[in-house]
């Protein structure tokens, strides 16, 4: 979760305010939401991801089903899968997740039934980079039709992005493959400070005319964790196959949460559907994601002029909440036991919980760790 | 091509189906007797005194948005376990017994099949009370599970077939496992007397059978949360370790907000934690933790005695009118001058009635009435108020005369 330079959890201030407009509204009552979820949280979800502009859009090819959380779109998504596509219930279709991944998504594929869960190539410890050449052949060796777990932008945990042109290979291969995109997009706006720059996969993936999922998730660009706010957006090749699917979805959520909540989703939906309250809402994520940047490059600094032996620019480079240091166990074991600096014993750190007034010794941290352990 | 060309069209749920399609109508005498939720005398949602209340205490205390915890939070699943059990209950005071938050009642049946899918090893088997909730099938079989059915209603006399259940419960194999309505039964508003609830208690024990309850009119069904759970407490106070799944939907009028909980009664509290431990492991790859919202106000009301006190005059006050709209449509279809017996919607109780209509009068209902119902006859008496009963009891008669 996403921390002030305080240290504190941040609720923003767009949603303080879009909160206090509900309260006072006394129209609003409890009522339940359509299975699917509240209309206007759902179009307006769908378009963040998709874009303004998007063909997919105009010609009325979309659909979303509102969520619990990216969690909940995923499992959505997952169940809808395995029961309809690549034939009928075939719980044999290869799901590919990238190596690392979110520990979650091997879990959620799992419950959902699928019984053959894969890895694909993508982070390359010696270069502290993306693996492509791993990942492609990976891509070129999967069976046809396999489903491939994407993370749109801010790779968790590693940090690490595909250029778009390493995107556009992916793309090619994965048309060429008959390999189903699903995206998983849970820091739009929050990785770049731009919802645009953030989408650009799943809209090249769009534009090349991919039928695919994204679930999305305003846990972290909305900072509303605790109210499950998530959409899974559908593209398909038309109006026709998309609401055959939907209705499907919709069997799927009645037995699994019958209807999803409906705060979290009021107060995203009066947000994005307001010019004055989006303007607010695009300068709070940006506030997070430019104190994101500002720790990476204050840590880069700091790493350098100390001299500290290897490469650094990974965590610049490096984007969103996670950053994979590239410290070995062992390094990571004297951060924790000798200077009391946690982080997970792949080397991965939350960015978050930098700030300016440890930076200074965490980076000195950094040096001691990667002096004295080998 | 698309992939998805092969895929269904799926046919609209029947029950929230039912509301979608009363949108669309534009008679102005249109009336929603589809899903169960609460109207008021106006045939507005009702947003309760208490709700509203411990809304402004949430919006004044500033709270962060941090994730709850996978199991939720834990004010609320231990006033939820209370509640159901009784302040008194042995099984909750000494803990051993594990409550996690769920998606409303829905996402607490789910969680439990799961549950019981994943380590229930005698039996798949669920039985359920003919008829049940139109859900109850779809959630258990998506789990994983079988269906099987037991007699409960009795279209003949519109009540409870006794001897047929005790007949088809004393049946079922040994550790199978049989689902019960705690209170006010969904479709049919037919619910055991205690001395009945007795002897279902008296031969589950002795078959060995894991008894799952479905919970979700607490208070709704009497008025008195007590009574409601007087069968949930009577099991477990005759040594069998429920399942339970609660909503506070309908009680608390949270409807959207998705308040449930589902408990496990456990030999001690050491199962307890492995069996929490467990639940955790189901939850995460479904919905990773649960939204905050109408837990924190459900919490705010059962731990807060001022709204405590306030939330069970305001549940009395739902069951009251729901009560009196039974009995006066009762009254309304004798003036109408139907011969038919109707005793049975004032022997019913909670939000529900089983009329006893066929789906073609149903049908007719719909379409020519604009009254909107699920096509087992099913009728949420919450939808009635005392400016439609009048034209209700005509309808009814119209397409039974």
């Amino acid at each position: 979760a996403y921390r002030t330079d305080e240290g504190q959890p941040w609720v923003l201030p767009v949603v303080k305010k879009v909160e206090q407009m509900i309260a006072n509204d006394n129209s609003l009552n409890h009522e339940y939401l359509p299975i699917l979820g509240l209309p206007e949280f759902r179009a307006n979800a769908s378009r963040i991801a998709l874009g303004d502009d998007s063909p997919a859009i105009k010609e009325k090819r979309i659909g979303s089903v509102q969520s619990l959380g990216g969690t909940g779109a995923l499992r959505i998504g997952a169940e809808f899968l395995r029961r309809w596509y690549n034939g009928n219930n075939n719980t044999a279709t290869p799901v590919y997740v990238s190596t690392p991944t979110w520990e979650n998504h091997n879990s959620v594929f799992m419950d959902a039934g699928f019984k053959d869960i894969r890895t694909y190539h993508y982070w390359d410890a010696a270069k502290r980079g993306l693996d492509l050449q791993g990942l492609l052949n990976d891509m070129e060796n999967a069976p046809e039709h396999s489903i491939f777990i994407l993370h749109a932008c801010a790779h968790n945990p590693t940090g690490t992005d595909p250029t778009p042109e390493q995107w556009k290979q992916i793309a090619a291969v994965m048309k060429r493959r008959s390999l189903f995109p699903f995206f998983d997009s849970a820091y739009q706006g929050f990785a770049s400070g731009s919802l645009d720059k953030d989408a650009w996969a799943v809209r090249y993936f769009v534009s090349e005319g991919f039928e695919l999922f994204c679930a999305q998730s305003f846990s972290k660009n909305f900072g509303l964790y605790n109210e499950r706010v998530g959409n899974l957006t559908v593209v398909g090749k038309d109006t026709d196959n998309v609401q055959r699917v939907l209705s499907q979805m919709e069997k799927i959520v009645r037995t699994t949460w019958s209807n999803p909540p409906s705060q979290g989703a009021r107060i995203v939906a009066t947000t994005l559907s307001s010019p004055q309250l989006f303007d607010e809402w695009y300068v709070n994520v940006k506030t997070m994601a430019d104190r994101v940047l500002l720790m990476r490059s204050e840590l880069r600094s700091r790493l350098e002029a100390l001299g500290t032996p290897g490469t650094w620019n990974h965590i610049t480079e490096q984007i969103g909440m996670f950053s994979f240091t590239g410290l070995n166990p062992k390094q990571v074991e004297y951060m924790v036991k000798e200077k009391h600096i946690y982080l997970m014993a792949s080397g991965r750190i939350n960015m978050c919980g930098l700030t300016t007034k440890n930076l200074d010794y965490v980076a000195k941290s950094i040096h001691e760790a990667v002096t004295k352990i080998q | 091509s698309s992939w998805w060309s092969h895929v269904e069209m799926g046919p609209p749920d029947p029950i929230l189906g039912v509301t979608e399609a009363y949108k669309r109508d534009t008679n102005s005498k249109k009336m929603n007797l589809g899903v169960g939720a609460y109207r008021d005398d106006n045939g507005k949602p009702y947003v309760l005194n208490c709700v509203r209340k411990a809304e402004a205490m949430i919006a004044s205390k500033k709270m962060d948005k941090e994730y709850l915890p996978i199991g939720g939070l834990a004010d609320f699943t231990r006033a939820s376990a209370e509640l159901a059990l009784g302040e008194n209950s042995e099984a909750f005071k000494s803990g051993r017994y594990v409550t996690v938050q769920g998606i409303s009642g829905t996402g607490s049946l789910r969680i439990g099949a799961n549950f019981l899918q994943r380590f229930f090893k005698t039996s798949r088997d669920v039985y359920l009370p003919k008829p049940s909730w139109g859900n109850h099938t779809p959630i258990f079989r998506d789990a994983g599970m079988q269906l099987q059915a037991y007699r409960y209603y009795d279209p003949k006399t519109c009540s409870l077939d006794f001897s047929g259940a005790m007949d088809d419960i004393s049946k079922i194999p040994e550790k199978s496992i049989i689902l019960l309505h705690a209170c006010a039964h969904n479709p049919t508003g037919v619910d055991p007397r205690q001395e009945q609830w007795k002897e279902m208690a008296a031969i589950v024990k002795k078959r060995n059978l894991l008894a799952y309850f479905d919970m979700a009119y607490q208070g709704f069904a009497s008025g008195d949360i007590n009574r409601d759970a007087w069968a949930v407490r009577h099991f477990i106070e005759q040594g069998i370790n429920i399942v339970l799944s609660q909503s506070f939907a309908k009680n608390m009028g949270l409807y959207g907000e998705r308040a449930g909980a589902f408990t496990v009664i456990c030999s001690d509290a050491d199962e307890a934690k492995r069996v929490e431990s467990q639940l955790k492991i189901l939850i995460r790859p479904m919905y990773s933790n649960p939204p905050v919202n109408g837990a924190r106000i459900a919490s705010l009301i059962l731990n807060t005695p001022d709204l405590r006190k306030e939330w069970l005059t305001e549940v009395k006050g739902m069951a009251d009118r729901i009560i009196s709209m039974r009995t006066q449509l009762v009254s309304n279809l004798k003036k109408e001058g139907s011969s038919h017996n109707w005793q049975h919607i004032t022997d019913q109780i909670g939000m529900f009635c089983f009329t006893g209509l066929k789906p073609d009068q149903v049908e007719r209902l719909i379409k020519e009435f604009s009254v909107y119902m699920t096509k087992d006859g099913r009728i949420s008496v919450a939808g009635v108020t005392s400016g439609n009963v009048g034209y209700l009891a005509h309808a009814i008669h119209q397409v039974t005369k």
